[in-house]
């Protein structure tokens, strides 16, 4: 009784945590208050737990419990606290993969355990519970290595929806064997191997830069999994946990394509870029790539009366965020009025740049969404963009020939001068060219964008 | 209404209420709240721990043991990875 209402408790924890998140002056509170229901319904599981024969749990089985969670506690708490901020989303694919392995392992010892299989709801859990798990600890684990840099081309080979859909049908016949009642490990086992390949199969056919989808979408396929975990084992804060997380998964991931204004299945079944280079190539503008000195960019930035700063991946990859804050802090002092323009799939995931920009001191309500800033472009008198490329490339808006067409970008070019720091005349992450590199109002400004920002800070300082 | 039913109940309104929990998040806050509900998922680790507890020999157990670290890591990574983040969320000073 007791067990129930800690678990209630817990639950009703992970709601407000979860509502408090979706707020940025409550968020951290949410995720203490989530926590918080974590602890309970941990501690009040603990009288629950009892042998196959339902006597008393042995002693070895303790010390392998509280072994268990303290590695797990280790290895997790290391990754939490060395993880570089701009390496955020894989840490997120690995817990996911983490949980989705864990719920298909919980899935298949259930499954072992005779007793329980009559009823044919516990069978089905057991079965979308080890599926969904497995497909989501597979998937993860390519996510995971494609942010990283590996294959994060998109894979694909002939007869690949063949090949998929064939393993999604030979999974279901399985299921269906098992849920008739053929209690065989074995065929469990086939299942679970069936469905590490399919998790395999989906993602590796999606780019690089579509893996924030991804992992928001194997996220609540973890939710799901834990879900029907907790119909097997008569589990209520597990449901509603993982029923929570299953449907917020899912909104978020639609938020996340509606962001970059592209349908959740084109993400999931096209290979982003297919649409060849050939054609955009043609469309190109004309015009020449005029780059610019330092000391003549911070003349511009300090005479300017309005600067909008749009920040990209690259400026985290150069660790410069301290540096831009720098520079904004020195404008500031000199009158200038300073903003930074955040693209909502900036960086690697949607919101991953504030995150980044929050890092290094810059006060959230400095930071302007895209959808605010851009009726204003056209009084900015210089638009500062650092390491950012696509989502402020106007074939966006202008060549549908693109595979970007049709993304919301940062309307950079309305603005009287634009800055672009860049390593190289490089592509962006969606391999393709950008056309306002060319436009009459844009300098470029080669070179390491921490190096550059730095010299920019002393020569604002300076003048 | 039988037990199954019940429960079944609740997982329908449950998959309404994160709809509605998370309707109208600013985009600003997408990354922490994947990351916020990718630990409260680590729940699963109740499942590992009830599982191992039942395990019956080695097979089992070693699966188990598993489960056990896979969720404990969701559950404190999860949760800590996420605190980490949020707080960097300041306003001006």
């Amino acid at each position: 009784m007791i067990t129930s209402f800690a678990f209630l408790l817990a639950s009703v924890l992970f709601i407000i945590g979860i509502k408090l998140l979706a707020s940025p002056k409550t968020a951290r509170r949410g995720n203490l208050i989530a926590g918080a229901g974590m602890v309970l319904a941990l501690l009040a599981v603990l009288p629950q737990l009892h042998d196959s024969h339902g006597e008393g749990v042995s002693l070895l089985k303790w010390l392998l419990i509280f072994a268990g969670i303290l590695l797990g506690l280790v290895v997790g708490a290391a990754g939490a606290y060395k993880v570089k901020m701009t390496a955020m989303p894989q840490m997120v694919a690995l817990f996911n993969g983490a949980g989705g392995g864990a719920a298909a392992l919980v899935a298949a010892i259930e499954f072992a355990h005779p007793t329980k299989t009559s009823s044919l709801v516990f069978v089905i859990s057991m079965l979308c519970a080890a599926m969904i798990g497995a497909v989501s600890l597979s998937g993860s684990i390519i996510a995971f290595f494609k942010l990283e840099g590996h294959f994060d081309k998109p894979v694909t080979y002939p007869a690949q929806q063949l090949l998929n859909g064939l393993l999604f049908v030979i999974s279901v016949l399985l299921a269906l064997t098992m849920a008739a009642g053929s209690h065989s490990m074995v065929l469990m086992c086939l299942f679970i191997v069936i469905a590490l390949a399919l998790g395999v199969l989906m993602v590796m056919p999606i780019g690089g830069a579509d893996m924030p989808v991804v992992i928001s979408l194997l996220n609540s396929f973890t939710g799901l999994a834990v879900a029907a975990d907790g119909f097997a084992i008569n589990n209520v804060a597990m449901i509603i946990a993982g029923t929570l997380v299953g449907s917020s998964g899912t909104l978020l991931t639609l938020a996340m394509c509606k962001a970059m204004n592209r349908p959740v299945t084109n993400v999931l079944f096209s290979a982003f870029g297919k649409v060849d280079a050939t054609a955009s190539a043609a469309g190109a503008a004309t015009g020449s790539v005029k780059s610019v000195q330092a000391d003549e960019a911070a003349l511009l930035l300090g005479m300017a009366g309005r600067v909008v700063i749009v920040p990209g991946y690259g400026l985290a990859v150069a660790q410069a965020q301290h540096q831009v804050r720098q520079l904004a802090d020195e404008l500031a002092k000199k009158g200038v009025e300073v903003s930074f323009a955040i693209h909502p799939v900036a960086g690697r995931m949607p919101g991953h740049m504030n995150v980044l920009l929050a890092e290094a001191d810059v006060p959230y309500d400095q930071l302007i969404e895209m959808e605010t800033i851009n009726p204003e472009m056209d009084r900015v008198d210089v638009c500062l963009i650092i390491g950012a490329n696509d989502v402020v490339n106007p074939a966006a808006h202008e060549d549908k020939s693109s595979p970007i067409y049709g993304m919301p970008i940062i309307e950079a070019e309305k603005a009287g001068t634009v800055i672009v720091m860049k390593r190289s005349m490089g592509k962006g992450f969606a391999g393709i060219e950008n056309a306002l590199f060319l436009r009459d109002n844009c300098r470029m400004l080669f070179g390491d964008a921490k190096a550059s920002l730095q010299e920019l800070v002393t020569l604002v300082k300076a003048g | 209404m039988t037990v199954e039913m019940l429960i079944f109940v609740i997982f329908v309104l449950s998959i309404f209420l994160g709809f509605e929990l998370i309707s109208k998040v600013p985009s600003m806050l997408h990354t922490p709240l994947m990351s916020g509900t990718n630990a409260i998922h680590g729940i699963i680790l109740l499942g590992g721990m009830l599982a191992l507890a039942e395990a019956d020999g080695f097979m089992q157990y070693t699966a188990g043991f598993v489960a056990v670290v896979l969720g404990s890591a969701n559950v404190f990574g999860g949760f800590m990875v996420t605190d980490r983040m949020l707080q960097m969320f300041k306003r001006k000073k």
